[in-house]
């Protein structure tokens, strides 16, 4: 097969023939990056970049279900490669809880989510935690707790018994929190920090995880628009000069057609669209997806797709 | 946060804050533990004590303090140091002031385990301490069945914990009414949480207990516990495996439970009120384990001075100045908590 390229951009494959086998049959064309590392911080993979089905993080016919009720069913996801996939739909459309089956929160009724070509399921769960990061929408910041000491927290699968503080741990802790700018926040407590001061701490501890994917369920929630634009400028240069594969969900659809690279569309379970928000982004896609009357121009600031609501009439 | 780091890449991190506040404890328990050595019928000045106790004492001195009154103060630290630290545990994991096993019903299981064996089997006190054991367990096994849908959230385990306790107290309340007027005064003796009397084979079993149970705790558990606390879903991302060490951590706490009221009856309080003492001398989050197991040593040591000698030659079962204070504390932490809007 053609178009194999390892993680470090170099053709042939290594090691795990087993799944490798398994992925060529039944996804004709996909470049799987295998990592050896999970550190790996895969830079510059142009076939990769220019390949959208090349992807680290898979899912495969996903059934989906909180006790019996199935929120969504046969869903096929793959998350390109370095890019920042954004998943939109409207409320209950089954987006969260993709996300959460992605990062093994939800463990899925059928299917499997792979990571270079692994379950993730069976995955050890420190491994994964190094490869695989995820901030969930309903963190809670332990009473009297600093901001150093929350970001350092993020250390956790890096840690061990023995190994509970490396100057390693210290030094990435200082990067990340000057990365989201809170490094002149160590010393506050995070509970007397403001919303998107807040959120920017959580993302620092999110980043001290070091993982090269990085999933953010409704991360500029209950933010008010100069911190959603805040936060979400944090995360598109995260992505572009980290190099980092983000995965957000995000209410707001121009937000998403702004930021994003790759854009997931989803209504009732179902997966409606995906590919380049310019491509995705129609009228006639958002009145199918949220069923809303609207026309789409040009956004003066950046070019990329901006939703107008259709007028009363 | 401070940290000591060796050559080969090892480091230990550690809070002085809360390091110094747990050696201050240790400090007050053995000075306490010292005084009610030498109190009793009996009193001896505290340096004989400490000459008895290392070996130098006379020999009448020496069987008064290693048979008669060791066994009771070694019994009261090992208890207090359980229960500080399964409150901690407890409180951690339901993210709740108000999840120790007094209010969860643990220590009520325990109550009428004891009860049944007292009443229906008129047993000793190995029965006994077997019948609180088994009760607390199956108390324990009943509430997280209960609580448990899909995995454990902390509101629903509380919730079901004030259930379970109400029923309990009822079937305890019956149980007494049934025993003869001797069983039934042991039995409210035992249930206020009493050391009076105690030998080293009630000592034993929660000394082994606790040299199993605390390692796994503090050692195994303690860092994804702390994690845990910011949530099932952040510590599950940070590569915690959470309802496994959940499982461990109350399995851990109930046994914990279960063999500290097999040796001094369900002592009141002391889990609630030391984990929410050090969080506040340390001023450190996180589940201060470590330093919550010094103060429940400290704090039941001295609840047991106070006991023995404040009033006079009347001796109290150490339960009731246990309950008295922690029933006082938790009057205040619930004003404090509604003056904060939190309640």
């Amino acid at each position: 097969m053609s178009g194999r390229t390892g993680a470090n951009g170099l053709p042939g494959a290594r090691g795990r023939t087993d799944t490798d086998a398994r992925t060529d049959t039944t996804e004709a064309g996909t470049v799987m990056t295998t990592a050896t590392d999970a550190k790996d911080r895969v830079a510059g993979d142009g076939a990769a970049q220019q390949d959208t089905t090349a992807a680290r993080l898979t899912g495969r016919n996903l059934t989906l279900a909180y006790d019996q009720r199935t929120i969504a069913s046969e869903l096929d996801v793959a998350v390109p490669h370095q890019s920042f996939t954004v998943v939109v739909g409207p409320n209950a459309c089954g987006k969260s809880t993709l996300l959460r089956a992605l990062s093994r929160m939800l463990k899925p009724t059928r299917g499997q989510v792979l990571l270079d070509g692994e379950d993730i399921a069976g995955m050890q769960a420190k491994a994964l935690a190094r490869t695989l990061g995820l901030l969930p929408q309903s963190s809670i910041a332990p009473d009297g707790i600093t901001v150093s000491d929350l970001v350092a927290r993020g250390r956790y699968p890096h840690q061990g018994l023995l190994r509970q503080w490396s100057r390693d741990d210290e030094s990435v802790v200082a990067e990340s929190m000057a990365a989201t700018g809170v490094d002149d926040l160590g010393d506050r407590f995070v509970d007397e920090l403001s919303g998107g001061q807040r959120q920017r701490v959580w993302i620092a501890m999110a980043l001290a995880q070091q993982t090269p994917l990085l999933l953010l369920d409704e991360p500029t929630t209950y933010l008010d628009i100069a911190h959603q634009i805040e936060i979400l400028d944090l995360c598109a240069r995260l992505h572009e000069e980290e190099g980092r594969t983000l995965v957000a969900v995000l209410h707001d659809l121009n937000h998403a057609a702004r930021y994003a690279t790759h854009l997931i569309a989803m209504r009732d379970g179902r997966i409606v669209a995906r590919g380049e928000p310019r491509e995705v982004v129609t009228a006639e896609l958002v009145e199918e997806v949220f069923g809303m009357p609207c026309r789409v121009i040009d956004d003066p600031e950046t070019g990329t797709p901006l939703v107008v609501p259709a007028a009363r009439r | 946060m401070s940290v000591i780091r060796t050559p080969g890449g090892l480091s230990v991190s550690y809070r002085p804050r809360a390091l110094l506040v747990g050696a201050g404890c240790v400090v007050l328990a053995v000075v306490a533990a010292v005084l009610a050595i030498g109190s009793g019928e009996y009193p001896m000045a505290p340096d004989e004590v400490v000459r008895t106790l290392i070996g130098q004492g006379d020999p009448a001195d020496a069987f008064i303090v290693n048979e008669l009154r060791l066994p009771r103060t070694v019994t009261a630290l090992l208890v207090g140091a359980g229960l500080g630290l399964c409150g901690a545990v407890f409180q951690a994991v339901v993210r709740n002031p108000l999840g120790s096993p007094d209010i969860l019903g643990f220590t009520t299981g325990a109550s009428a385990g004891a009860l049944v064996v007292i009443v229906l089997a008129g047993g000793g006190s190995a029965f006994l301490a077997g019948g609180a054991v088994v009760g607390a367990l199956v108390t324990g096994v009943l509430i997280y069945a209960l609580a448990w849908k899909g995995g454990l959230h902390g509101f629903r385990l509380v919730l079901v914990g004030v259930g379970m306790t109400a029923i309990l107290t009822g079937v305890n309340s019956y149980l007494i009414t049934r025993a003869d007027i001797t069983d039934a005064s042991r039995a409210v003796l035992w249930m206020t949480g009493t050391l009076d009397g105690r030998g080293w084979d009630d000592v034993l079993p929660l000394a082994i207990g606790m040299a199993v149970l605390v390692p796994v705790v503090l050692l195994g558990c303690a860092r994804a516990l702390r994690m845990m606390e910011m949530g099932d879903d952040a510590a599950a991302a940070l590569g915690v495996r959470v309802e496994r060490t959940r499982l461990a951590l109350l399995g851990a706490a109930v046994l914990l439970v279960a063999l500290s009221a097999a040796a001094a009856g369900p002592v009141a309080f002391v889990a609630l009120v030391a984990p929410q003492v050090v969080r506040r001398l340390t001023k450190s989050p996180g589940p201060n384990l470590l330093p919550s197991l010094c103060m429940g040593a400290a704090l039941l040591i001295c609840a047991d001075l106070v006991a023995q000698r404040a009033f006079g030659g009347h001796q109290l079962p150490v339960g009731v100045v246990t309950g008295v204070v922690g029933g006082g504390y938790l009057v205040w932490l619930l004003a404090t908590e509604r003056k904060a809007g939190r309640i």
